[in-house]
Formats: C-alpha cells, structure tokens, sequence
C-alpha cells in the first residue's frame, strides 16, 4: 500500500512525460528517441506481467502470446480496415483482452507450477498457429506490407518525432493506469492472495475470480505493449508471442525488482541498454546478458530497486 | 448468537474423528473445549467453520442450519475464527493486514476504481487494533511480529469480519506462562465488551477452570462430559481419562 497522497503518481506522470517530450525539441538523438519508443513497449510488457508476479504471485511464462496477440491484432486492423488508428489500438487491447480471458479460465485454477507450465503451452500454441497461418499472418516471415499510418489528431506517425511522443504518451498513461489499479483495493486483494490464499478465502475473496481478472488486465497492457512495438517495426513478427520474448519479460521483471512498482520499467531499461551497447561490441551478447543476470540473481538476490528499498529501509532502523 | 450442534460426524478413512456430537453454546457464553491430543477438537472447529463438510449432522446458528453453507457463506452469518498456527498476511504491516480483511469483509475486494483503502476502513481497523492490543505495532510488517502478537492479528483479523460466534483454536499456543494468562485476559476482555459468543480450544487446564463459564471434554470424537467447571473437575469419567495425574496433584 502506498503511504503517499493520490495525486503524487499524477505529477510524477505528468512530470516525466513533459521532460521525455521536451528532450527532442531540444537535442534531437535516432538513438535516443528509439530507445524510448521500444522502452515504452517494454515497460507496458513488463509491468503488466509484474502485476501477476510481483503482485499476485502467479508465474506465467507464456505472457509474450498477448503482447504478439496486441501486435498482431492492431497491424491486422490496421491492414484491413480503414479505422482510424487509435480505434485500432483500442480494439486491438479489447481483443487481447477477451484471449487472455479465454486462456485464463483455462489456467488460473490450477496450482503454481502448473500454471507457469500451461502458460507456457498455450503460448507454444498460439506461436504455431501465427506460423502456421501464412494466408493471414505471413507465417515465419512475419507480417509484412507495413502498417499504414492513418493521421490522426495531428499525430502523422511516419514522422519519427509524433511516434516518439505517441508511444511516450500511451506509455506513461498506461503506466498510471496500471500504478492505479496496483493501489486499489483490487490490488491490495491480490496481494492477499499472494500472502495467504487460505486466510483470503476465508475472508470472501473469489480466488479463482480475482485471478482471472488480474490476468486478462495483465493481458490487455501487455497488448498495449504489443501495439507499440508493431508501430515501432511497422509490422508484426511470429518473435513478439515466441518463449524467448517471455523470457525477456521475465528477465525486465526480476532485473528492476518485484516488489517495486517502477520496478520492471527499470530493468526494461537495463535489458534494452545492455542490448544495444553489448550487441555494438560483440556477437555474443547472450553470454554477457547472461552474466549480468547471474550476478543480480546471485550477488544482490533481488532487482535494483527491490534491493535499494532495502537499503534505505536497513538505513531507517 | 446461539450456536447449536446436532449429531454431527465426521469419518476421515474409517475413522470417526467427530462421531454423533451434540452441543449447545449459548449466546454470549465462554467456552472452553479440551481434550486429549486427537480428540478431535480442531476438527470440530472445522466442521463449524465450513473448512470441512460434515459427513451427517447440523450446524444451527440461532436455529439456521448453516451445515450446508460454504466457509464464507458461515463466516458472514457470523461464524469467525483464528487459526492454531496464526494465519495472517505476513509482507503486509498490522494496519495493512486488518484493513485488506475490513475491505474484503465489506465486499469492497474487487474494486479498481478507488484508492485503497475505501473510506471508513481505516478508522474500523484502528477500533481493531485498539482491541486486541495492537496499536503500539500498526506500521511493523506482519512476518516480524513476535508469536503472541501474531496470534493476536489473526483474532483481531476474525474480529473485523464482525463474528456473533468467535472460535479460537488454542489461542495460547506456543506461549510462555505469563504471555499466556495476558493473551488470555485480552481474550476474556474481547468476550465482555464484544458481547460474542465465544468457544476456545485450550490446554492449559489453570486458564481453562479459572477463564470458561461452561467446559466440554471431547475424547475420541465424542462428548465425554460438560459442565461447569467445578463439574468437570470433579467428574470422575474426565479424571480417568484425561485430567488423571493433573487432577490429584492439586
């Protein structure tokens, strides 16, 4: 639970989204710009999942199926319709939304383990039939003919600028929108679930019902993430729902912290910088990521900003 | 709030853990249930709360059947426990614990549209801590509280379902000997201004003659006796089979 007044998270919102949309009228960096179109995907990705790891206690593996889901679903809508763009998205994270609550009522009744593995097949699942259904989905090659960028509210987001301010936006309010829903009473229940499953039972919380929530509104952010990265590449690829994608979600989570809310956005960033500055100096940059994960997992045993809190909370006592 | 049990049983593999019991616990009484160990005292308390499903018999709340009712259905009819092992949310601070409870309680647990906690929560968990004697610990994380205070959270978390009857099942549990006479004077205390009807299982034998108005002894998952406690001590069944060596040594 948050001991700080509502409208804190609103100015501190507020306050980086007009400092990450100034930057570019001041100095403009490809690279930067970039950097915070894929870190906003990224973000919304890992913190939705960190809504059922962190809060919840649900280990899925299989979350990258919604974030190719929202992918797929936004750059076919926008491919076959002539919607405007931003109905795109929201029909988009809607339809996201309804396969994560397909797939949920399949999974969330069963134990931990078992969830994280039905998770995972339902996901090996779904990246199959996106390989397999070429007529609408180009199968292995990805989907391809690129995403027309339908002007909307001034927005052209052929211009690198506009997609930069675009995702910044749809970021940072996704965020706040997840932050919210973290601090309510909804989210509180879930960490009931997490502490004590029993005792919240016993207290007249829906365990199953609970479960299905958090995990079709993990499910819809993440396909937020997932409309984001489709506008970035200017298309959808089979990469996006595959395990390895998961895993960079998982990594993001357990890099930045659990139990901090800003916490995946965090490890997001040191995920897509390490890949950028060690894919620049050599080919194996799997080993390096590797390494850097090992000394977090095994030197601090927690993520940055879970291991900061500590820090200061020793410091308090 | 009167409970009543009648005939009620309870087979795990053959065996009869609770065989035919019937007890009546008045309004507002204090009781205590003892009984050597596998009698069958936690799972009678189970049986009332819903946790298990009773193979034949009733459980009547101020004359409702209840016996057919999941545990949380009971637990809003007004039937509260706390657990022998104290059973709270441990990465949560005591406030936090009993105003998540206070917020599932008043069926405000799905709500995304506000912050929590919803408003009243926190002033009905401040009441609870002021009761149980919590106060002094709001703001300490539930994993670090020592035992007894642990033991208090879970009852202060069955109190703020707003129980009519409380079960407390060895309530003294793990305790030294002055920690438990204060663990079992806040409990007395919580009877009398609670106006609950309160049963409690206990092995402690000074606590239970000296505390509980009535006294039932359950052996073997059946009613060896009951009574006041000037009866039990002086029935001669209860002596043989559990007081014994206890009772002469007086």
């Amino acid at each position: 639970m948050s001991k700080h007044p509502a409208w804190r998270d609103t100015i501190i919102a507020v306050v980086v989204l007009i400092i990450v949309l100034v930057i570019p009228l001041l100095h403009r960096s490809p690279a930067f710009e970039d950097f915070i179109i894929r870190l906003s995907a990224m973000a919304l990705f890992a913190t939705s999942l960190n809504l059922l790891v962190g809060n919840t206690g649900m280990v899925s593996f299989g979350h990258g199926m919604f974030y190719g889901f929202g992918a797929y679903a936004f750059a076919l809508t926008m491919q076959m319709t002539e919607l405007s763009l931003p109905v795109a998205a929201v029909i988009a994270v809607v339809a996201t939304a309804f396969a994560a609550l397909c797939v949920g009522a399949i999974c969330v009744r069963l134990s931990t383990e078992y969830f994280a593995f039905i998770t995972l097949a339902v996901q090996m699942l779904f990246y199959s039939i996106i390989i397999s259904w070429q007529s609408l989905t180009g199968g292995d090659q990805g989907l391809r003919g690129g995403i027309p960028r339908r002007e909307f509210f001034g927005f052209e987001l052929e211009s690198q600028l506009h997609l930069y301010q675009f995702c910044a936006i749809v970021g940072v309010l996704g965020l706040l929108a997840l932050r919210h829903i973290s601090v309510s009473p909804f989210g509180q229940t879930l960490r009931m679930i997490r502490d004590n499953e029993d005792r919240a039972s016993f207290l007249g919380i829906v365990l199953w019902r609970a479960r299905l929530s958090a995990f079709t509104i993990a499910g819809a952010f993440a396909g937020l993430g997932g409309v984001l990265a489709a506008l970035f590449v200017s298309g959808a690829y089979p990469e996006f729902a595959d395990w390895p994608n998961s895993g960079q979600a998982i990594f993001a989570v357990m890099l930045g912290g659990i139990h901090s809310f800003l916490g995946p956005v965090v490890g997001g960033m040191i995920l897509l910088a390490l890949n950028d500055l060690v894919t620049r100096y050599t080919e194996y940059h799997g080993l390096i990521l590797g390494i850097v994960i090992l000394i977090f997992a095994v030197g601090l045993r927690r993520g940055v900003l879970d291991f900061i809190k500590l820090i200061r909370l020793g410091r308090a006592r | 709030m009167n409970l009543e049990i009648r005939n009620l049983t309870k087979a795990f593999g053959g065996v009869r853990a609770i065989d035919d019991v019937s007890l009546t616990f008045p309004s507002r009484s204090l009781s205590a249930v003892i009984g050597p160990n596998g009698a069958g005292k936690s799972t009678f308390f189970n049986l009332i709360s819903g946790a298990f499903r009773a193979d034949a018999g009733q459980v009547l709340l101020d004359d409702e059947d209840v016996g057919g009712l999941s545990k949380a259905e009971r637990m809003h009819r007004g039937i509260g426990r706390a657990f022998q092992v104290a059973s709270c949310f441990p990465t949560m601070t005591v406030a936090e614990n009993l105003m998540a409870s206070v917020t599932a309680h008043i069926g405000q647990w799905g709500n995304v549209s506000r912050r929590f906690p919803p408003p009243g929560v926190r002033e009905r968990a401040d009441e609870m801590m002021e009761l149980v004697g919590l106060t002094q610990v709001a703001g300490v994380e539930a994993a670090i509280l020592s035992h007894g205070d642990q033991k208090l959270l879970d009852i202060a978390i069955a109190l703020a379902l707003e129980p009519k009857v409380l079960l407390l099942d060895e309530p003294t549990a793990g305790m030294g000997p002055e920690e438990r006479w204060r663990m079992i004077e806040r409990v007395r205390s919580l009877w009398e201004r609670q106006s609950l009807t309160l049963v409690f299982i206990e092995h402690d034998m000074d606590i239970v003659f000296q505390v509980a108005n009535t006294i039932r002894v359950l052996c073997y998952g059946r009613v060896l006796a009951e009574g006041t406690p000037d009866e039990i001590r002086n029935n001669q069944a209860v002596i043989d089979a559990y007081l014994g060596t206890e009772a002469h040594a007086e």
